[in-house]
């Protein structure tokens, strides 16, 4: 590049290149999420830390061990193990014993991802099946929620967290439920500033809804994330609790308090999206979005689950790769009318 | 050498041709009794019986059962040997046999036992096809037991039901129900694999110096 004649440069296709490398994007969502993550922090201490610090080592520590020798300094450097930890670490109860934690970001990264052949591959989103598997395998502990706002400031640490290996957490006395929670079991609405800022209990960072909305438009402004997932999944849970509430209104959820409670947010800007297990095609990617906002509001609303995010979007990524086939462009040439 | 042979039997179910490991055998009590070790063992020793009792008849058999009808024909000696097993379970283990469930009449339909008999029992002489049943069966009952022993100490944090770890134990609920299996066996199989890869990769290494050396 630094000859001065204009005429002797010479180069081979492709003369432009886009900008855009793994590790980039895997960046952009890290800093994204920032905000999301500092919240978590503020309102949960020391706890948020730990656990968020404990999933990105687990989901660090397997991909170093399944990497192939060769290969295990890109593995790593693209950043998208510590993106599957911090993901996870989000969706997370503060109270979760640290151990817990790290095994979720362990079985995500191996189950969720080296074994289908790593990076680009796999089905499922890492996170959520990491999520999914700890849902399964520790029901109880994933369902203690404790309260945002504790007495001891930030150095607090919850003491569910420093449990042993393998070993029981105590039960808090202190726990609560979540907004979801409290509306399935105890018809109890929480009121939407609450909701909006974070000053509710629930998972690490699904607490505060306007700064994962904040992440989600800075991801939309450096054009790493498809906006259609993201607003048809939510435009979606939006007429789905409005039309509900035209039959009950006492009784359904009113459309703000559904996007801005639990999860919603967080899966749909964050995990949804994720370009390895969402449809490629414009039309795919509306398909997926209705679908994941449907299976949504079906398992919050008629479920027994109070939350139904994350298994609303691992059953789309199952039907992903249907959807990307049924809705393929048609070859230009090819097909059409043939008289 | 005829003792020899008879061992290549028996040691070619247990380790080579492993049922479960090997061919995928038997899945279903596989995957539904193995939540505890004691179920596998209890499960492993009626599939035993019922497999070296078949494949001894069968073979014993082999010249007078006519080809059209042999598969009706293996079936009812299967389901004779699977009503003394279950029967036995009964009256000697009942609680045992309660957790089994329907998974002891099953034992008939198990594709490993069939298999075996219209693979091997049926073609070849008795000896070799009893020796054959109880390399198979010996080596389902370690698949069995391997999957059990897991499943059992993560899911309950005991073993034989005896505890192993303190009251404060967090059992991993995932792994006593059906996933747990899927999964566990999913893992087994994964480094059964992996050390045949190994050792087939062993194997041409050591040919190609013998080649290069001579």
């Amino acid at each position: 590049m630094k000859k001065s004649d204009p005429d002797l440069l010479l180069f081979h296709a492709p003369l432009l290149r886009q900008g855009m490398t793994t590790p980039k994007v895997m960046r952009d969502v890290l800093i994204a999420l920032a905000p999301a993550t500092a919240a978590s922090m503020w309102f949960f201490g020391l706890s948020a830390i730990l656990i968020l610090g404990a999933c990105i080592g687990g989901a660090v520590a397997a991909e170093w061990l399944f990497a192939d020798r060769q290969a295990r300094s890109d593995s790593l450097r693209d950043a998208s193990g510590i993106l599957t930890g911090l993901l996870l670490g989000l969706t997370l109860p503060p109270g979760l014993p640290l151990w817990m934690a790290f095994l979720g970001g362990f079985v995500g990264i191996a189950l969720g991802k080296v074994i289908w052949g790593g990076l680009g591959h796999n089905l499922f989103n890492p996170a959520l099946l990491g999520r999914a598997f700890l849902l399964a395998t520790f029901p109880i502990a994933m369902t203690t929620w404790v309260p945002a706002v504790t007495e001891g400031g930030f150095l607090q640490i919850y003491p569910g967290n420093l449990a042993l290996p393998f070993m029981q957490a105590q039960i808090d006395a202190m726990s609560s439920a979540t907004p979801l929670g409290m509306l399935k079991f105890e018809s109890e609405v929480t009121p939407l500033t609450d909701l909006m800022l974070g000053n509710v209990s629930g998972s690490l960072g699904e607490t505060s809804g306007l700064l994962l909305l904040l992440g989600g438009v800075y991801l939309w402004l450096r054009r790493d994330l498809d906006w259609r997932i993201p607003v048809s999944i939510l435009l979606t849970v939006v007429v789905f609790s409005a039309v509900l509430g035209l039959f009950d209104a006492a009784r359904f959820p009113t459309p703000l308090f559904s996007v801005f409670s639990g999860g919603l947010l967080l899966g749909a800007i964050y995990m949804a999206t994720d370009p390895v297990t969402s449809p490629v095609t414009p039309k795919g990617t509306w398909i997926f979005g209705i679908g994941t906002g449907v299976l949504v509001m079906l398992i919050r609303v008629f479920g027994g689950l109070p939350e139904g995010v994350m298994y609303a979007i691992l059953l789309m990524n199952a039907a992903t790769p249907l959807i990307d086939r049924y809705t393929q462009p048609r070859v230009f040439g090819r097909g059409g009318d043939t008289k | 050498m005829k003792k020899n042979e008879s061992y290549e039997e028996f040691i070619k179910g247990v380790w080579r041709d492993n049922p479960v490991f090997a061919q995928v055998l038997g899945m279903c009590p596989m995957l539904a009794v193995t939540n505890s070790a004691i179920n596998a063992v209890a499960m492993g020793m009626a599939t035993l019986f019922v497999l070296v009792g078949s494949s001894f008849l069968v073979s014993s058999f082999r010249n007078w059962i006519p080809k059209q009808v042999r598969i009706s024909c293996f079936i009812i000696i299967i389901a004779t040997f699977v009503t003394i097993a279950d029967y036995t379970l009964l009256a000697l283990v009942p609680k045992v046999h309660k957790e089994l469930g329907a998974f002891i009449p099953l034992i008939v339909a198990n594709c490993l036992i069939l298999g075996r008999q219209e693979a091997f029992a049926s073609r070849y002489p008795t000896r070799l096809a009893v020796m054959d049943a109880i390399g198979m069966a010996v080596g389902f009952l370690v698949a069995l037991l391997s999957l059990g022993i897991v499943r059992e100490i993560l899911g309950d944090g005991a073993l034989f039901g005896v505890k192993l770890f303190s009251e404060n134990f967090e059992p991993w609920v995932i792994m006593i129900l059906p996933p747990g299996g899927f999964l566990t066996l999913g893992v087994i199989l994964l480094f059964f694999n992996w050390f045949k890869f190994k050792k087939d990769e062993f194997l041409e290494d050591v040919a190609e110096a013998e080649r290069s050396g001579s």
